[in-house]
């Protein structure tokens, strides 16, 4: 409470700053040294620490309750003893029962479905203003909520009521001390004046400012720079709508309006009242002790109450009662009069009753509909009561939400009163308090009934959390030869076959179309063998929805699969528009477009697949190129996917040697980046494995020995396993090179990938420039990976840079028996024109997503040196130096 | 000669007087005075005001004090009243 000797020893003695003394600076900053110390000291303390002083301080309030009402009222000549009395009492006993079983110490609250927890660290020291209309209730709440959070308090009441205020710290400060708080933690300047408040609002060592107050107090703490709860003026507008319970609504209002003589803030100002309504509302009022002026009586208030010049209530009118105004301004009214209601027909300057009054004189306003009174309550929210508190009186529920919607308050009381509605705890559910955040209308930084947790920082302890991971594949996969034999379990009206010439010509589709259930309508509709294009697929939803078909089946590569899913998504929504649904994105749950679930038809999508390489029979992948903008749109949902994929190894049997090359080599990069990305699970980690396996093992048989049924068939099996790895794991880096090289030159996707591939391996196995953020990993782990499929190959080595090493050498060796050229300078391609080509190049595969999964983040210099490598030839594939040279 | 260092258990139940103590025994003649705050739980407003004073003395005198065993409660204590630089610390 006092500033001790040993305080001011310590305290050196500033110069005197603008407006105050050397001498009263020691004693400010002796104050702020003691509450400093108390505030550390309070630190160490736990919950039940607090909780052991908390209750004797409340204890103490109530007891000191009718003491400090009477003191305010003698010194402040403000308000109602009686409901001062009140006031002190919901102070500390509702706030009491609000606070007593929070946590306010160590951890707060845990959310263990989010993996976090809150944990609450003390501000240290506040400065705290209080005002003159509620003096001590504020002072009790603030106390009470100071210990409660293990803060420290410096407190700068209304000078017209220090002397309660200052009563009423050191009653609390008292409880407290003796309960075991740190001496020194409250404290009340002594005869504080404007130039103390701006001193202190600025000390470094105040953390946080709560001004509770007029308008230029809340000014100047938010001015200060300090982080600050202002919470200032109001001016409550109130509907009283047609529905509403007139007798409630009457007695409410003047509950609040005469309750401590209208100090309170929340108090309401303007009642709107519904025309068919309002002769018997004012009728009430006056069987009930209002006085209801008449015009000339208005004026005279007007003038009086309303500072003609700022407009502004009168501070002498401030918290006196009804017949006391009456008196002053000359009106005849009873004695017991309790309220002085004023009609108004409008809101503003030229109404100047239409502001915040704090006392018993209230403005009616008659609304002739439901429009008018909702805008004329706008008005008075405007008029000073932005953020602050309304009130609404009705039994019609969307006249209740249509007043919340347009009012900007933090509090809309319904069917209550104002002031102590607005309090908290009593006629609602509303934490209890005696300061009211007004948002940002009201310059405030909160809209909350400050608590105690606007006393707190709240530190969230975070733990890392795994997002749910996914392995998606359609619902049935038949493999291994003859397996287009299950298509005679897919009953169909009507069939569509989508397939390129060549496959028709050399009688796939007839083989398919043996197997085709009996009875089914069968259409076979022929497309290039090339990327989709638009208008190849608007003929096949045009044939689609001619045939009323309830299947498609999907024959051939790549590029005749992708032409299926598209036509069987256009065919089910006819809306989607393929252009939005391509929008890029990070994360696919995250993701902001959603692609259609309504479906106008629906169709089964059987692919079968008559290459080894692409996998597109099992992913949510396809490509469409719009030939007339130029434009090619990546589709990427998991409801593109086939519900029925056929690996039938007797469609791959005739598949010439390159194609055989590019396509395998297309599946080993599809394994080996899906096996490193940071999307990779166990699940797609078993798939990439196998599939890396069975590549090493049998695609050099298929390429030597075409018609060897064996490794066509595990060939076929690999591609497919691949493709569910990266489905559900994705690509990375060296598809994104790829994807812009083979663009730009021509190049079969396969040869570009295996071009690429050596040199991507060791720039993932070498410690990355820049790491890949990534919640599914733990550890840079891409070299281990790489490690690991060389041990599954047998292929030897120690240390995890020579397992690596030994993988880009069976890589390359396997490149070489596939015939695949060394370098891209060995494609004819001039080293000036590549030189022209890469920093485009380079930057069209930054812009592609498919690196994103991939566990080093490319810089674009980095993607340069790549692209020169591949052009250099495969022996510039060295690992530089890998994470870690252990042996695994 | 001079003493090389002063060791000292501080017991919490009498800490302020301690930390008085201390003060008040530092002549110069040690180098350091290490104080073995393993027993010591929570410190006070006094004890607060006690170490300033102890660390003005040391400052003073030239002393270098070593604080042992401070729990990191007390320890944030400290560092609220900016005292950790005025003492060292080992576990």
């Amino acid at each position: 409470m006092i500033v001790t000797d040993a305080v001011k020893e310590r305290v050196q003695i500033p110069l005197a700053v603008e407006g105050v003394s050397a001498e009263r600076i020691a004693y400010l900053e002796g104050l702020v040294s003691q509450a400093r110390t108390a505030a550390a000291v309070f630190s160490q303390f736990t919950q039940e620490d607090v909780d052991r002083i908390v209750k004797p301080m409340v204890l103490a309030g109530l007891e000191q309750a009718q003491h400090l009402a009477r003191l305010a009222v003698e010194e402040t000549r403000l308000g109602v003893m009686e409901d001062k009395v009140i006031k002190n009492m919901v102070a500390s006993e509702f706030v009491y029962n609000y606070v007593k079983d929070k946590r306010t110490v160590g951890v707060i609250r845990e959310i263990p479905e989010r993996n976090l927890i809150e944990m609450a660290e003390p501000i240290g020291v506040l400065f705290s203003l209080t005002p003159i209309t509620n003096p001590t209730s504020t002072v009790l709440f603030k106390c009470i909520m100071a210990i409660k959070t293990r803060n420290a308090v410096i407190f700068s009441p209304h000078p017209k009521a220090w002397h309660c205020c200052s009563e009423a710290v050191r009653i609390m400060y008292e409880a407290a001390v003796k309960h075991g708080a740190p001496e020194g933690v409250f404290a009340c300047l002594d005869s504080p004046t404007l130039p103390d408040n701006a001193y202190l609002m600025k000390h470094k060592d105040i953390g946080l400012i709560d001004a509770t107050g007029g308008p230029g107090v809340v000014k100047a703490a938010y001015s200060s720079g300090k982080p600050a709860l202002g919470v200032g003026a109001g001016n409550t507008p109130v509907y009283l709508e047609k529905t509403a319970d007139v007798n409630t609504a009457v007695v409410d209002i003047i509950v609040s309006k005469t309750f401590d003589n209208g100090t309170i803030c929340a108090s309401e100002q303007t009642v709107v009242i519904d025309d068919e309504i309002y002769d018997v509302v004012l009728k009430k009022f006056a069987e009930l002790g209002a006085h209801i002026c008449n015009e000339k009586e208005t004026k005279l208030l007007e003038r009086t109450v309303i500072d003609p010049e700022t407009g502004f209530m009168q501070p002498m009118a401030v918290g006196q009662t009804a017949a006391n105004i009456a008196r002053f301004v000359g009106l005849k009214v009873k004695p017991d009069t309790k309220l002085l209601i004023a009609p108004i027909q409008g809101v503003g300057r030229e109404h100047p009753l239409s502001v915040e009054k704090l006392f018993p004189v209230l403005a009616v306003y008659r609304a002739k509909s439901v429009a008018e009174a909702l805008r004329v309550c706008v008005d008075v929210n405007h008029a000073g009561g932005l953020g602050h508190t309304a009130v609404v009186f009705s039994r019609n529920e969307d006249v209740i939400r249509k007043f919340g919607e347009v009012i900007n308050a933090g509090r809309i009381i319904v069917n209550s009163p104002g002031s102590i509605g607005a309090l908290g705890a009593v006629y609602n559910d509303l934490v209890p308090t005696f300061s009211f955040g007004c948002g940002t209308g009201g310059g405030n930084s909160t809209t909350d009934n400050v608590n105690v947790f606007h006393y707190l920082n709240i530190k969230r302890v975070a733990r890392r959390t795994q997002n749910h991971m996914w392995f998606r594949v359609p619902n049935q996969i038949y493999f291994n030869m003859n397996a287009v034999e299950n298509l005679r379990q897919f009953p169909s009206l009507s069939t569509i076959i989508v397939t390129s010439p060549l496959l028709e010509q050399i009688g796939h589709v007839d083989i398919v179309r043996r197997h085709i259930c009996p009875k089914t309508h069968v259409h076979v509709q022929v497309i290039p063998d090339a990327e989709p294009e638009v208008k190849v697929i608007a003929l096949g939803v045009e044939a689609l929805n001619f045939y009323k078909a309830d299947q498609i089946i999907a024959l051939g590569g790549g590029s005749v699969i992708d032409a299926a899913k598209i036509m069987k998504l256009k065919y089910e929504s006819p809306e989607a528009d393929l252009e939005y649904l391509a929008a890029p994105f990070l994360d696919l749950r995250k993701r902001v477009v959603q692609y259609p679930t309504e479906k106008v038809n629906r169709a089964r999508l059987i692919a079968i697949s008559t290459t080894s390489g692409t996998g597109s029979e099992v992913t949510p992948f396809a490509v469409l190129t719009d030939k007339e903008s130029g434009r090619k749109v990546t589709l990427a949902d998991y409801s593109l996917t086939p519900d029925v994929a056929i690996v039938d190894p007797q469609f791959v049997m005739s598949m010439p040697k390159g194609l055989t090359a590019d396509t395998g080599i297309d599946c080993l990069t599809h394994a080996l980046e899906a096996g490193v990305s940071n999307y990779a699970s166990p699940y797609t980690d078993s798939n990439a494995m196998q599939a890396i396996r069975l590549v090493f093992k049998y695609l050099p048989v298929a390429y030597e020995h075409p018609r060897d049924e064996e490794a066509r068939c595990m060939m076929h099996n690999a591609a497919c396993i691949a493709a569910m790895a990266f489905s559900n794991a994705s690509v990375g880096v060296n598809h994104a090179l790829a994807h812009a090289f083979g663009a730009r030159f021509g190049i079969a996707h396969g040869r570009a990938n295996a071009l690429m591939l050596p040199h991507v391996i060791a720039y993932n196995a070498a410690v990355p420039t820049k790491f890949m953020p990534s919640p599914y990993t733990k550890g840079y782990t891409a070299h281990k990976k790489y490690a690991t499929v060389a041990d599954l190959l047998g292929l030897g080595g120690h240390t995890v840079e020579e397992k690596v090493t030994n993988l880009i050498a069976a890589t390359d060796q396997l490149l070489d028996q596939l015939g695949f050229p060394q370098s891209i300078a060995e494609l004819g391609i001039s080293r000036e024109e590549f030189e022209k080509a890469v920093p485009e190049l380079a930057s069209i595969a930054f812009e592609d997503p498919s690196w994103r999964s991939n566990p080093r983040m490319p810089l674009m210099s980095e993607l340069i040196e790549l692209f020169w490598k591949a052009y250099e030839g495969r022996g510039a594939a060295k690992v530089a130096s890998t994470v870690e040279h252990s042996t695994v | 000669m001079a003493i090389v260092a002063v060791f000292l258990t501080i017991d919490e139940t009498r800490l302020v007087g301690a930390l008085r103590e201390t003060g008040e025994k530092l002549d110069g003649t040690e180098v350091e005075s290490i104080l073995d705050f393993s027993s010591v739980s929570r410190i006070d407003s006094g004890a607060v005001r006690a170490l300033e004073e102890l660390g003005r003395v040391a400052d003073e005198k030239n002393v270098k004090v070593v604080l042992r065993g401070v729990n990191v409660d007390v320890y944030k204590v400290l560092k609220l009243m900016k005292l950790t630089r005025r003492f060292s610390f080992v576990n």
